[in-house]
C-alpha cells in the first residue's frame, strides 16, 4: 500500500531519495531546543481558534442595542464589534473556549518567542551561518507584538479602547508626519471615522498573519537547510549533528509536544479567565477604569511611558512631546535595531568569521552574556514599571516613591546586571570541574562515630556510558532474536 | 522496518544494524513500565476527547469543554512523547554537515554571468535600461498616492473643539447642567449640547466651592473662568489623551488612570506629577439667567496630547 502510493508519487515528483534523507534527518536533543516549538504550536492554535472567532466577529463600530444571553448588558447601547464578541462568548457553543484559548495562545506565543530568542542569543546560535534566521526571527517577534496589539483592540471594550486611544496619541507624537499618519490610519481625529476596527481586523486576520506564516516557513526552511545547532559533547563536532532521527523519534516527540501545548492552552482556558470584556463594558472615549494595563508583551512600552519625565519641547511654532516620542517610538526602535544588528556587531567586534554549529555555554562568553542579561534586566524593569499604581496600592507606598524608584532603577539596573553577569561568568569559568557530571557522594559513619565521605564509581549500566554515534542504519537485521527482549541500555545524553 | 532489498540511496554503504545495537535500544530502563505509562496516558487522552464530545452535546458548558479538551490533548501528547522518548531507538545517530557554500569557481561563474550578461544587455540597450528605471521610479512614487485616500488631512481639526461662546453644558444623556446639580466636591463629565460623547469635547466639571462668588482661582487671569464654585477642564489628558477621570477631593487632584499624571485642580490643573507636561486646558464657564451652566468661550488652545503642528 505504502509502496504503491509512494511509487505513484515518486514517478511524478521523485521524492523517494530526498524523502529518505528527510526521514533520517538528525535532531539534536536539548530541553532548550523545544522553546521554538512552543511558539510554533501556539501559532497553530492561534490560527485554528482565530478562524473560528472570525466567523462570528463583526468589526463594526455601528451602535446597536444588546439583547443577548448576558443579562447585565441587556438593553445597553454597544458597538456591533463588542456585541458580537460578547455574543460569540456566550451564545455560540464552544465560543468562549475558542476565545479564551485564542487569547491564552497569543500570550504564550509571545512568551515562547521571547524565551526562544533569549536561548538563541545566550548560546550564540545566531552566529554565522545563521544570521538570516536571526533576522527572520526578530522580524516575527516584531510582527507578533503588532498583531497581538491589533487583536487585543478588536473587542472594542473599555480597556482595549483605551489602548487604541494611547496608540493614536503615540502616533501623533511623531514629528512632522505624526498627525497625518494618525488621520490617515484612523480616518480622522480620534476616534476617527469608524473605520479603525475594520482596518485593524483585516491587518490582524490577513496581512500580519500571512507575513508571519511566510516568515515562519522561511525560518523552518533555513533550519532544515542549515541543520540544527548542538552543544558540544562526545562525538559532536562542528561538522556533524548527533541526535535522534526525524522518523520516528523526533516526529513522535514533537507531535506529542504539539498535543501537550494545545492541551495546556485548553486547560488554561478552562481554569483561568482571560480578558472578560463583559465586565469592562463598551468603550467610550470619556470613560475610564482604574488600573488599566495592556497585555504583558506591551507592558515594556507602557512602563517606559510611565517613568518618562514630563519633557515636552515647545518652540519654533511646534510642539514635540518628548515624553511620548522618546519612550514609545525611539525606545522600541532602538531596542529592535539592536536586536537586528547584534550578530553583525558581534562579528565585527570579535573578528570571528568562522562557521559555528556548536553552541556556546553562556558562561564561556561573559561579555555577550552580560549584554544579554543587561537587556533582559532592562526589559523586566520597564515591564514592572507598567504597574506602578498597582504596586503602590499593594505595597502601601506613595506612588511618587514607586515612580522614582523605577526612574532610577531602569537605567541603573541593566548596568549593574551587566557587571554582575560578567563577573559570575568569569568565576564559573575559573571553577574546577564545572559542567562535569557529578557522582553521588555517600556519607558513611564509622564505628567510632566519624563521618567519611566516599565518592562513588559510576555503576555499570547506570546509563552514564556514552555510545559513539553512528549513521542511521538503512535496515535492521533481525538475526539475534533472543536479544529482542533483553534489558535495554540506558544512556544519558549530553 | 526490515527491508533488505531497499536501494541504499544517498547513504552509500550503511551498515545494517543488529537488534542488540545499543543505539537501537529504548531509553527506558524498564520498557514495559514505560509502555504502561504511555498507554495509560493515551487512554486518558481518549477519555478526555470522549468527554469533550459529551460536554459539547450534553453539558454545554465552556468550562467542561475546555477541561476535557485540555485533558484529551495533554494526556495524549504526554503518551506520544513518552513513547517517542522512552521506547524508540534514541541513537545517538550522526549526520554529517556539508558546507553549503559554493566553490570559488562556482562563485566566479555566477558573478561573471551577472556582470557580463547584464552588462552586455544594459550597455547595448542603454535607453531601454534607462526607461525601465524611469518607469519603475515613477511607479514607486505614484503607488504611494492611494495611501492619501485613507483619511482626511489633519488641517485645523486638532485645534478645534465644538465648544464655543454660549455652548450649554450637558451631561452624556443630553440633560443640561444647572447650578444646583453638583454638591461641593462633585464631578460630572459634560459635553457641549448636541455633541454628547464626542472625544475631544469631553470636559470634567468640578464643583470646588459654593455661594454666589466666583471661585477664587489661583491661575492668573482666569478668575472669571469659573462660576458659583464650578470650574471646567478638558478631560483629555495632555499626555496621551486618556480621560482624566479620577478626582481626589481631599488633595484637590485629578489623576489620569493610564499613566498616573496628576493635575492640581487648585492651581489651574497644572501637572504636578507623572509624565504629563501641560496643564489641562480650562473651559471658561458661567451661569446664565435661567440657572444653566454655559461656556463663555471655547478653549483657548488645542486639547489633549501634543502634536507637531501645535504652536
Amino acid at each position: 500500500m505504502i509502496d504503491s502510493s509512494l511509487r505513484w508519487v515518486d514517478d511524478r515528483l521523485g521524492v523517494a531519495k530526498s524523502g529518505r534523507t528527510f526521514l533520517d534527518k538528525i535532531f539534536p536533543d536539548h530541553w532548550s531546543f523545544l522553546l521554538g516549538e512552543i511558539a510554533l504550536y501556539s501559532f497553530i492554535v492561534l490560527l485554528a481558534t482565530g478562524v473560528f472567532l472570525s466567523f462570528y466577529y463583526v468589526p463594526s463600530a455601528h451602535e446597536i442595542i444588546y439583547h443577548g444571553s448576558y443579562r447585565p448588558l441587556d438593553g445597553q447601547h454597544v458597538s456591533e464589534a463588542y456585541a458580537t464578541t460578547v455574543g460569540l462568548s456566550f451564545d455560540v457553543k464552544s465560543g468562549l473556549l475558542m476565545r479564551q484559548a485564542h487569547h491564552w495562545a497569543a500570550d504564550i506565543f509571545l512568551g515562547a518567542i521571547a524565551v526562544h530568542m533569549a536561548r538563541i542569543f545566550f548560546t550564540g546560535a545566531f552566529r554565522k551561518p545563521r544570521e538570516f534566521n536571526w533576522l527572520v526571527g526578530v522580524t516575527m517577534l516584531l510582527l507578533a507584538i503588532v498583531n497581538g496589539f491589533l487583536g487585543y483592540s478588536l473587542p472594542d471594550d473599555l480597556v482595549s479602547g483605551t489602548g487604541i486611544r494611547i496608540a493614536y496619541s503615540i502616533i501623533e507624537s511623531i514629528p512632522l508626519v505624526g498627525s497625518y499618519i494618525a488621520f490617515f490610519l484612523f480616518g480622522g481625529n480620534y476616534p476617527g471615522s469608524g473605520v479603525i476596527l475594520e482596518r485593524f481586523f483585516l491587518l490582524h486576520i490577513l496581512v500580519v498573519p500571512a507575513l508571519i506564516a511566510g516568515l515562519l516557513a522561511a525560518h523552518l526552511g533555513l533550519l532544515v537547510k542549515q541543520k540544527h545547532t548542538q552543544f558540544g559533547g562526545k562525538g559532536r563536532t562542528e561538522d556533524n549533528v548527533v541526535g535522534s532521527p526525524m522518523f520516528p523519534v523526533f516526529m513522535a516527540k514533537t507531535t506529542g509536544f504539539f498535543f501537550m501545548i494545545t492541551g495546556g492552552i485548553a486547560l488554561l482556558s478552562a481554569f483561568f479567565q482571560i480578558n472578560p470584556i463583559w465586565q469592562f463594558g463598551q468603550y467610550q472615549p470619556y470613560l475610564i477604569t482604574y488600573a488599566v494595563q495592556p497585555d504583558w508583551y506591551m507592558g515594556w512600552l507602557d512602563g517606559a511611558l510611565r517613568i518618562m519625565p514630563s519633557w515636552e519641547f515647545v518652540g519654533f511654532g511646534h510642539t514635540l512631546p518628548l515624553m511620548v516620542f522618546l519612550p514609545a517610538v525611539v525606545f522600541p526602535g532602538l531596542v529592535f535595531n539592536i536586536f537586528f544588528i547584534w550578530p553583525f556587531l558581534e562579528e565585527r567586534y570579535t573578528k570571528d568569521h568562522a562557521y559555528h554549529n556548536l553552541l556556546d555555554r553562556p558562561r564561556d562568553r561573559p561579555k555577550r552574556t552580560g549584554a544579554g542579561v543587561s537587556m533582559v534586566t532592562l526589559m523586566f524593569m520597564v515591564f514592572f514599571a507598567s504597574s506602578t499604581d498597582v504596586m503602590a496600592n499593594y505595597l502601601n507606598l506613595p506612588l511618587k516613591a514607586v515612580l522614582w524608584f523605577f526612574r532610577i532603577a531602569v537605567p541603573l539596573a541593566p548596568i549593574v546586571a551587566y557587571f554582575v553577569a560578567v563577573k559570575i561568568c568569569q568565576e564559573m569559568r575559573a571553577a574546577e570541574g564545572i559542567g562535569k557530571r557529578k557522582r553521588a557522594v555517600i556519607i558513611e559513619r564509622t564505628a567510632g562515630g566519624e563521618y567519611v565521605s566516599v565518592s562513588t564509581e559510576p555503576h555499570p549500566g547506570d546509563g552514564h556510558e556514552e555510545v559513539e554515534a553512528e549513521p542511521v542504519p538503512t535496515f535492521i537485521d533481525l538475526t539475534p532474536p533472543e536479544l529482542a527482549t533483553g534489558p535495554g541500555v540506558r544512556r544519558v545524553m549530553r | 522496518m526490515s527491508d533488505g532489498s531497499a536501494p541504499r540511496d544517498g547513504h552509500g554503504a550503511l551498515p545494517p544494524a543488529a537488534l542488540d545495537d545499543p543505539r537501537l535500544q529504548p531509553y527506558a530502563r524498564h520498557p514495559e513500565r514505560a509502555q504502561l505509562v504511555s498507554g495509560l496516558a493515551m487512554f486518558i487522552g481518549f477519555l478526555g476527547f470522549l468527554g469533550f464530545g459529551i460536554a459539547f452535546w450534553v453539558a454545554d458548558s465552556p468550562q467542561w469543554e475546555a477541561a476535557t479538551l485540555g485533558i484529551g490533548f495533554a494526556a495524549t501528547g504526554f503518551g506520544v512523547t513518552a513513547w517517542g522518548k522512552y521506547l524508540m531507538p534514541q541513537g545517538p545517530f550522526v549526520e554529517e554537515r556539508h558546507a553549503f557554500h559554493s566553490t570559488e569557481e562556482e562563485r566566479a561563474a555566477m558573478t561573471a554571468a551577472v556582470v557580463e550578461r547584464g552588462g552586455m544587455v544594459v550597455k547595448r540597450r542603454k535607453v531601454l535600461g534607462g526607461l525601465f528605471a524611469l518607469a519603475s521610479a515613477a511607479m514607486g512614487v505614484v503607488l504611494i498616492f492611494p495611501l492619501r485616500s485613507l483619511g482626511p488631512k489633519p488641517g485645523r481639526t486638532l485645534f478645534k473643539t465644538n465648544w464655543k461662546k454660549g455652548s450649554q453644558l450637558v451631561a452624556i444623556s443630553g440633560r443640561p447642567v444647572t447650578v444646583d446639580d453638583l454638591d461641593v466636591g462633585g464631578v460630572l463629565t459634560v459635553f457641549p449640547k448636541g455633541f454628547e460623547g464626542t472625544s475631544p469635547d469631553q470636559v470634567i466639571l468640578l464643583r470646588l466651592g459654593s455661594g454666589p462668588d466666583p471661585f477664587p482661582l489661583s491661575a492668573p487671569g482666569r478668575t472669571s473662568w469659573g462660576a458659583a464654585g464650578y470650574v471646567a477642564y478638558s478631560k483629555m489628558c495632555t499626555h496621551l489623551g486618556c480621560p482624566v477621570g479620577l478626582y481626589q477631593e481631599q488633595t484637590q487632584q485629578l489623576v489620569c488612570p493610564c499613566h498616573q499624571s496628576i493635575f492640581n485642580v487648585d492651581a489651574g490643573a497644572v501637572p504636578e506629577f507623572g509624565p504629563a507636561a501641560r496643564p489641562l486646558p480650562q473651559l471658561p464657564i458661567t451661569v446664565n439667567r435661567a440657572g444653566y451652566l454655559v461656556a463663555t468661550a471655547g478653549f483657548d488652545q488645542p486639547v489633549g496630547p501634543g502634536f507637531w503642528e501645535r504652536p
